[in-house]
């Protein structure tokens, strides 16, 4: 009998497995997929907002402008990169300088710190490469960029270092109310638990409804991305928005954490709520939008792009509360954006919920550090030469774009939480997310996959159970 | 730091051919650095015949090919490192690497050859839209996995743009028993060779399907299906025209660009149009003393070409540390004019030619019956007849120091052939 079931290991998920771990408490993360942070949480523009966005006194307000500041102290405890480099919102006529008016106003009531409305001349100064037509910006300091999946995946080894049950690949097809208890069913197994806290994203209304009546909806909103190179991360310094005004809220361009450049995303609502294709007229749609922000962007540098989708609330508002028709059954659902900026505060926000049910006590051997991760091309040269001779391994690149030691890659099989396929190998060493896009490195990523888990090559998959890449054997 | 007269990056046809050749011209101290496993680089994968029949008179398979110079890089005992990755190169050619076995070492070369080849363009650089299922390779990275890894990537295929490799796959994936449905390619004429053409996808009827593109790719764990269209002669997809092919794998042959990150961050000047370093006569950067070769300047078809040119690259690194190169007297700087592409090298410095000198290129469009005229200034000095141009083949002008004598500009332009 588990004392609390978190389901889906995304980043509010995880956050709140992590958060819940540092109480006595036996927690079960439940996953549908082979691998944590697989869905929006790795398909999103990886921004840590200010906070001024949200309309005052909503949770998405609230929940923002708590979360933004815990940023620095989980990602320096989790070692996952996060920066805080601040964020632009470029107005271009009139309207627009009303608009970024309106949002300093909002944040000055969001309570969001040192927010600055700049001249032109002082945009250009910081930001040389954007269109010259601006006529001023809203600056927010605050603003930060991370990397959800890895921010997911250090929580989720966190949490199972803590004690937490880690379930992958158990998708939850009912759940039962027998009287104080909750029996999830993830087709084999069966899981009981006292409380569950429902983190499903897209699928929030679906499986709040195995337990009560329907209280809200959730749609699906697709939005896509471009990457860029390397060589175009040095594009723009800050995370850069257009004001929103009809036509729409534009597109950002903002660097990322590891060095590239994010240029997205649109907003489609879809019925399909597992449609997470890219679509040329979109991808075409967001380089014409972005070419407002700057003419000059170097698009021919595209490496990749994606699509994720926000779960967006029948509400208009994040909800997260107790169903009344199930006691215990917490709904954390329309987590859409800022629900990354908001995710530390969500968590805190989901223990009190829980405080209000339950009597819960700490836990006094909670570690909140993780093993730290060596990035051996962040090292020093004397760094770099004493792991190698630690570890022979970390003298062996596999990922020549992304510079990537066969040492990081194993380690990353061989943690809580680790890796058990090729993108999930990708998402915490990042072999293969370099221009080559694993070209070179598959094959040698897919060599160690199978000797470290010992299977065979050919059952090696890119993410699903399904996703195999290789047939059989050639003929002889 | 450990010391070299020359230091070689890449060991491929490229590196193989400079290491041997500056060898062969009295330099001792040579390191040839190799990322792989084995020496020999992409060749290695390449089982067809076809290698060297310029170079040799005879056709070898690409193991072949490579095994005649590594057999003669170790008789001529060059050392090298295998398994060995070049972090960084600077300008004063002090280069840091890595391995397994000696750790991180800091090497420096009197001059340095870069042979470091190329890469494929992948799906997210030609932005092709749908899921992202498994089963989307890049038909390098399937050649690796078939030839040298001994495991089939899929049954029933879709190859997407019609370069030699693509071709080349189509051919193997169906003798390994794979069903190849068909070769998409984007252009209104193949980037293969003709002979590729013929021997790869005529004879085992593949279909060639040209000015088509892949427009959406559908599968949720596999491939399942790719949709493709005609396109107009912008290169847009028409509408209407889309065909769904039921598929398990989709191979890309969209494009080689040459691997240049370490040339840039050395601070090496980059043609836009190749995507390789500006080399002068003797293959030399704009960092004195920095050589590079091979399709890490310009994406070849022929390796042939690729050691002839990576032997002028070697031979120079020779003179360069014997302070032969001269880097006084008159330059002429090349310039592709109507119909060609780029030209390389980019800059002939005068002197530093001794009897003559190949200039290559490529051509932007199919052309028949064309003149390919080279001229100096306003001065024409050459004049090559040629019934049939396209840019999958390149072309290459040998001229004498003679025809060098003129003052001006070097260009060479596509002109209607004159009776």
């Amino acid at each position: 009998m588990y004392d609390v079931a978190v389901i889906g290991a995304g980043i509010t998920g995880t956050f709140i497995a992590r958060e819940l771990s540092r109480y006595d408490l036996k927690i079960a993360l439940i996953e549908r997929d082979t691998d944590v942070a697989n869905e929006t949480t790795k398909a999103n523009s990886a921004l840590v907002h200010a906070g001024y966005d949200a309309t005052p006194n909503t949770l998405k307000a609230k929940l923002n402008s708590m979360g933004n500041p815990l940023f620095d102290q989980v990602c320096k405890e989790l070692d996952v990169p996060f920066k805080r480099i601040g964020s632009l919102v470029l107005a271009f006529d009139e309207e627009d300088i009303e608009s970024i008016k309106e949002l300093y106003e909002r944040g000055i009531q969001n309570k969001i710190p040192n927010l600055k409305i700049l001249s032109k001349e002082e945009v250009l100064k910081i930001e040389p490469n954007i269109n010259e037509e601006i006529k001023g910006a809203l600056y927010a300091p605050t603003a930060g960029i991370v990397s959800p999946w890895e921010l997911a995946v250090a929580l989720a080894e966190n949490a199972v270092d803590n004690g937490v049950k880690l379930k992958l690949d158990s998708k939850v097809t009912n759940i039962n109310k027998i009287d104080d208890e909750y029996e999830i069913y993830m087709g084999k197994e069966t899981l009981k638990t006292k409380y569950v806290i429902n983190c499903t994203g897209v699928h929030a209304d679906k499986i709040n409804e195995m337990v009560g009546s329907k209280t809200f909806g959730i749609h699906p909103r697709r939005g896509q991305y471009n990457i860029l190179d390397k060589s175009a991360g040095n594009f723009v310094n800050h995370t850069i928005f257009q004001a929103p005004n009809k036509l729409g809220k534009g597109v950002v361009v903002a660097p990322t954490v590891h060095g590239n450049l994010l240029v997205g995303p649109d907003a489609e609502d879809l019925d399909d709520r597992e449609n997470k294709s890219t679509t040329n007229e979109r991808i075409a749609f967001i380089r014409e939008t972005a070419r407002k922000t700057s003419k000059n962007i170097p698009f021919h540098e595209t490496i990749t792009s994606f699509s994720g989708l926000r779960a967006v609330p029948s509400t208009g508002d994040f909800i997260i509360e107790e169903s009344k028709d199930a006691k215990g059954f917490i709904n954390v659902a329309g987590i859409e954006s800022p629900g990354l900026s908001a995710s530390p505060a969500i968590a805190k926000y989901v223990v009190k919920i829980l405080k209000g049910i339950t009597d819960i006590t700490e836990n006094k051997d909670f570690n909140p550090v993780r093993k730290p991760f060596i990035r051996f091309m962040e090292l020093s040269n004397e760094a770099k030469e004493e792991i190698i001779k630690k570890d022979p391994r970390y003298g062996k690149i596999i990922c020549r774009c992304e510079m990537i030691t066969e040492g990081e890659i194993v380690d990353v099989i061989h943690r809580n939480a680790g890796a058990t396929t090729v993108d999930a190998i990708k998402r915490r060493a990042r072999p293969g997310m370099g221009r080559c896009q694993g070209g070179f490195c598959g094959p040698r990523v897919m060599e160690i996959l199978a000797r470290e888990l010992n299977i065979k090559i050919t059952d090696v998959t890119k993410d699903s159970k399904k996703s195999y890449i290789l047939t059989e054997p050639t003929k002889n | 730091m450990l010391k070299y007269d020359v230091v070689v990056i890449g060991g491929g046809p490229a590196g193989l051919a400079a290491a041997i050749e500056a060898k062969e011209n009295g330099v001792d101290s040579i390191l040839v650095i190799e990322r792989d496993r084995e020496l020999g680089g992409i060749l290695q994968q390449c089982i067809h015949n076809g290698f060297g029949l310029h170079i040799f008179k005879e056709e070898l398979t690409g193991p072949e090919y490579a095994q005649r110079f590594i057999h003669k890089l170790k008789d001529m005992n060059i050392e090298y490192k295998l398994d060995t990755m070049v972090l960084d190169v600077n300008e004063e050619k002090i280069i840091h690497v890595i391995n397994e076995k000696d750790g991180l070492m800091v090497l420096q070369g009197k001059a340095i050859v870069l042979a470091m080849g190329c890469r494929e363009r992948t799906r997210g650089a030609v932005n092709i839209g749908g899921t992202r299922p498994a089963g989307v390779f890049t038909a390098g990275t399937a050649q690796r996995f078939v030839n040298m890894e001994g495991y089939m990537v899929g049954k029933k295929v879709v190859i997407l743009g019609s370069g030699d490799i693509g071709l080349i796959m189509a051919r193997r994936l169906t003798l390994e028993g794979a069903e190849v449905l068909a070769v998409a390619e984007l252009m209104p004429y193949s980037g293969g060779l003709t002979r590729n053409i013929v021997q790869c996808l005529d004879d085992y009827n593949i279909p060639l399907l040209l000015s088509h593109t892949v427009i959406d790719i559908k599968g949720k764990d596999r491939v399942e299906e790719v949709v493709i269209a005609k396109v107009d002669e912008k290169r847009r997809p028409i509408p209407g025209t889309e065909k769904n092919f039921e598929c398990d794998t989709l191979l890309l042959s969209v494009g080689l660009i040459p691997e240049n990150e370490l040339s840039k961050n050395a601070g090496i000047k980059i043609d836009p149009i190749t995507s390789g370093p500006i080399v002068n006569e003797a293959m030399e950067t704009n960092i004195e003393g920095i050589f590079a070769c091979g399709n890490v300047v310009h994406v070849h078809d022929l390796v042939d070409f690729v050691t002839g040119e990576s032997k002028r690259a070697g031979k120079n690194a020779a003179k360069y540390i014997k302070n032969q190169l001269k880097k006084q007297g008159k330059i002429i700087d090349t310039n592709p004019g109507q119909g060609i592409r780029y030209i390389v090298p980019h800059e002939i410095r005068l002197e530093n030619i001794e009897e003559k000198l190949d200039l290559f290129m490529r051509v932007d469009g199919v052309y028949k019956n064309m003149d390919m005229v080279v001229s100096i200034g306003n001065k024409e000095i050459k004049r090559i007849k040629k019934k049939h141009l396209a840019p999958g083949e390149m072309e290459s002008i040998t001229l004498s120091k003679s025809d060098l004598s003129q003052d001006g500009v070097l260009t060479i332009s596509l002109k209607k052939e004159e009776l």
